[in-house]
């Protein structure tokens, strides 16, 4: 397990649901059962670049998310490869037993774009601002979790969700966030990446979260630690392996999130690390409650979503669990 | 009689079966749809029989199929939306030929192909997982758009639906996109029996003038007695003919039809017969059979 390829600066901006916006245009250029349909959200999910490219293979559902998402599986069954989208409050929020029932149980692949996810949606406030998502999409068989940390990583997972035969959940985010990964760097949906390395704490992040999990080991490496940065862009199926590897290694594991930390990342970990390798842990993400309307960046600070939070957290962790052992 | 009768299902032509002959079938079904609720001893009794001459009439003389090929890429769909009513088409798809009939008796046994409700992968032939209601039209949609996008213009999608799960906001979701996109190769048929779980279906949610209301969503609606095989063929012939819009087939059912102390009763909605009940279903049904056959000879 080595460092990959990264950004050098983490100064250019964009949002994940740009990345997607371009993927599925792409994805429409090289195949032409890619299919998609959108719950009066076009532009604001970004579909409609490829809305306008392929009229005849874009659906317009309207304000319908349960339509939406078991349109999506009759077209899947006839062989389609539908993306379907919508702001992630409303999709999988308002429809996730059509989710379970007609695309899971029935096997239907399809692709449910969820855009707008996690806190930094800002100003809309909290009935918008998805943080249960990756809990209701991860408790799913046969459902595919994955949350790219940037918008080159979201048009990769784009792309890659066209030739994977299972159905899946692409969480998005509105707000832009560092662009950290380059064309070079490599992703596979079911792989995990080590983004920074180091050998006293393992930061396991996914999201937009990774950019700040990348920030706070830079800067604790300046005090000294140093952080193993895993990127997790599947949540589901979970690369247990490279965790475990990272885990072991370290013995200290901080997960973060934009999403509650009950059934999200940080869950997913605990689990498999309560089972195999009990590891001192601390979860960071919403710590059950809800969000209320900001400025992305003010709510990230006020729920201690930042690089600097992580810092602290590491060092606490590091901390505790040093005084535990004396 | 003029009827044409041949045994054999072909395949891909139209399938010539004389009422009379389709009117036993049904009654045949029925038949088995009591003897596997009482055996599997839970599931649904009223809507399965209600249901029975639909089922009769679309596998039978109506949809395109090949019970050897299920998967056969011509055929025609058929969505079961209120899953709950699958003993039904278990049943007539074992007289089709889908599966042996013996499979029957293993009605929500472990292990078995035939789920309390419909699964897609455990039975081939079986077309969706159906059970939470409301959601057969959306994927009937989903179908249509697909085999408008290819090109697709000699397949029909039929689904079958209750007329309680039209409580269901999704169907009206539906209802909505089916009319925008003009889907016309889309037969919906409510069962139309006016009973549901908790009671009468105008007591626990007022669905009338039913008719009314899919005319308003832009739907063309068929009103028809649901258990004449002859009106079911008829009016799927006519939705075939009406190219601006989806149609509906209101299809007004008895519910229990064919077991006089099960008919109109909605107790009978969620309730397997024991064996003394099945025993006198039987009966009855069986003398039916005999009294339609003394009709026709």
């Amino acid at each position: 397990m080595s460092e990959m390829h990264l950004a050098s600066h983490f100064d250019q901006l964009e949002s994940t649901r740009k990345g997607f916006g371009r993927g599925l245009l792409k994805a429409g250029t090289l195949s032409s059962s890619v299919v998609a349909a959108c719950a009066d959200l076009t532009e604001s999910t970004q579909m409609h670049l490829f809305a306008k490219e392929f009229p005849d293979r874009f659906i317009e559902i309207g304000v319908a998310e349960q339509n939406l998402v078991t349109v999506g599986s009759g077209l899947a069954a006839m062989g389609k490869v539908p993306f379907v989208s919508s702001y992630a409050a409303f999709s999988p929020g308002r429809n996730w037993e059509q989710i379970r029932t007609t695309i899971c149980l029935n096997d239907r692949p399809v692709r449910i774009v969820g855009s707008h996810a996690g806190l930094s949606v800002g100003p809309d406030g909290a009935t918008h601002q998805m943080l249960e998502d990756i809990a209701l999409m991860r408790a799913l068989p046969n459902m595919v979790v994955i949350a790219p940390c940037d918008s080159i990583e979201a048009e990769k997972a784009t792309l890659a969700l066209v030739t994977d035969p299972r159905p899946a959940y692409l969480r998005l985010a509105r707000a832009d966030s560092p662009i950290v990964t380059t064309e070079h760097t490599p992703f596979q949906i079911g792989k995990a990446y080590l983004m920074h390395e180091g050998a006293d704490v393992t930061i396991i992040s996914t999201g937009t979260m990774t950019a700040q999990a990348l920030m706070a080991a830079r800067s604790l490496f300046k005090d000294g630690v140093h952080a193993d940065v895993l990127h997790v862009p599947t949540i589901k199926p979970l690369d247990t392996e490279t965790i475990l590897e990272s885990a072991k290694k370290t013995r200290h594991v901080v997960t973060v999130e934009e999403a509650q930390i009950n059934g999200g990342l940080g869950s997913a970990v605990a689990e498999l690390l309560g089972e195999k390798l009990p590891t001192p842990m601390k979860r960071m993400g919403m710590n059950d409650r809800f969000g209320e309307s900001g400025k992305p960046e003010e709510l990230l600070e006020h729920f201690g979503l930042t690089a600097k939070h992580i810092a602290l957290a590491a060092h606490h962790l590091m901390l505790d669990h040093t005084n535990h052992k004396h | 009689m003029l009827w044409v009768i041949i045994l054999s299902n072909m395949a891909g032509t139209k399938k010539n079966y004389s009422l009379d002959a389709l009117q036993k079938k049904a009654n045949e079904i029925r038949i088995d749809i009591i003897k596997m609720l009482e055996h599997a001893g839970s599931g649904h009794s009223a809507g399965p029989l209600g249901l029975a001459d639909i089922f009769t009439a679309l596998y039978f003389q109506v949809m395109k199929n090949d019970p050897k090929n299920p998967d056969w890429e011509d055929r025609d769909i058929l969505l079961l939306s209120n899953g709950h009513c699958v003993p039904v088409r278990y049943a007539t798809m074992a007289h089709a030929g889908y599966f042996d009939k013996k499979e029957l008796m293993t009605l929500r046994q472990f292990g078995s192909r035939l789920q309390g409700h419909p699964e897609r992968l455990k039975l081939p032939g079986m077309e969706t997982t159906s059970g939470p209601l409301g959601c057969g039209l959306s994927q009937a949609c989903g179908m249509s758009l697909a085999m408008r996008m290819d090109k697709i213009h000699h397949r029909w999608v039929y689904v079958v639906m209750g007329d309680g799960e039209q409580d269901e906001g999704n169907v009206w979701e539906a209802a909505m996109l089916a009319a925008k996109y003009k889907l016309n190769n889309i037969i919906a048929i409510t069962d139309r029996n006016n009973i549901q779980i908790d009671g009468p279906t105008e007591t626990v949610m007022p669905l009338d003038d039913l008719k009314a209301k899919w005319e308003a969503f832009g739907w063309h609606v068929i009103d028809i007695n649901g258990n004449d095989i002859e009106a079911v063929i008829e009016a799927c012939d006519m939705a075939k003919a009406i190219v601006e819009k989806p149609v509906m087939i209101i299809a007004h059912t008895i519910p229990g039809k064919g077991v006089g102390f099960m008919e109109y009763d909605f107790h009978w909605h969620g309730s397997p017969p024991n064996h003394d009940q099945a025993v006198e279903a039987l009966k009855e049904l069986r003398t039916l059979g005999g009294k339609i056959r003394s009709e026709h000879e």
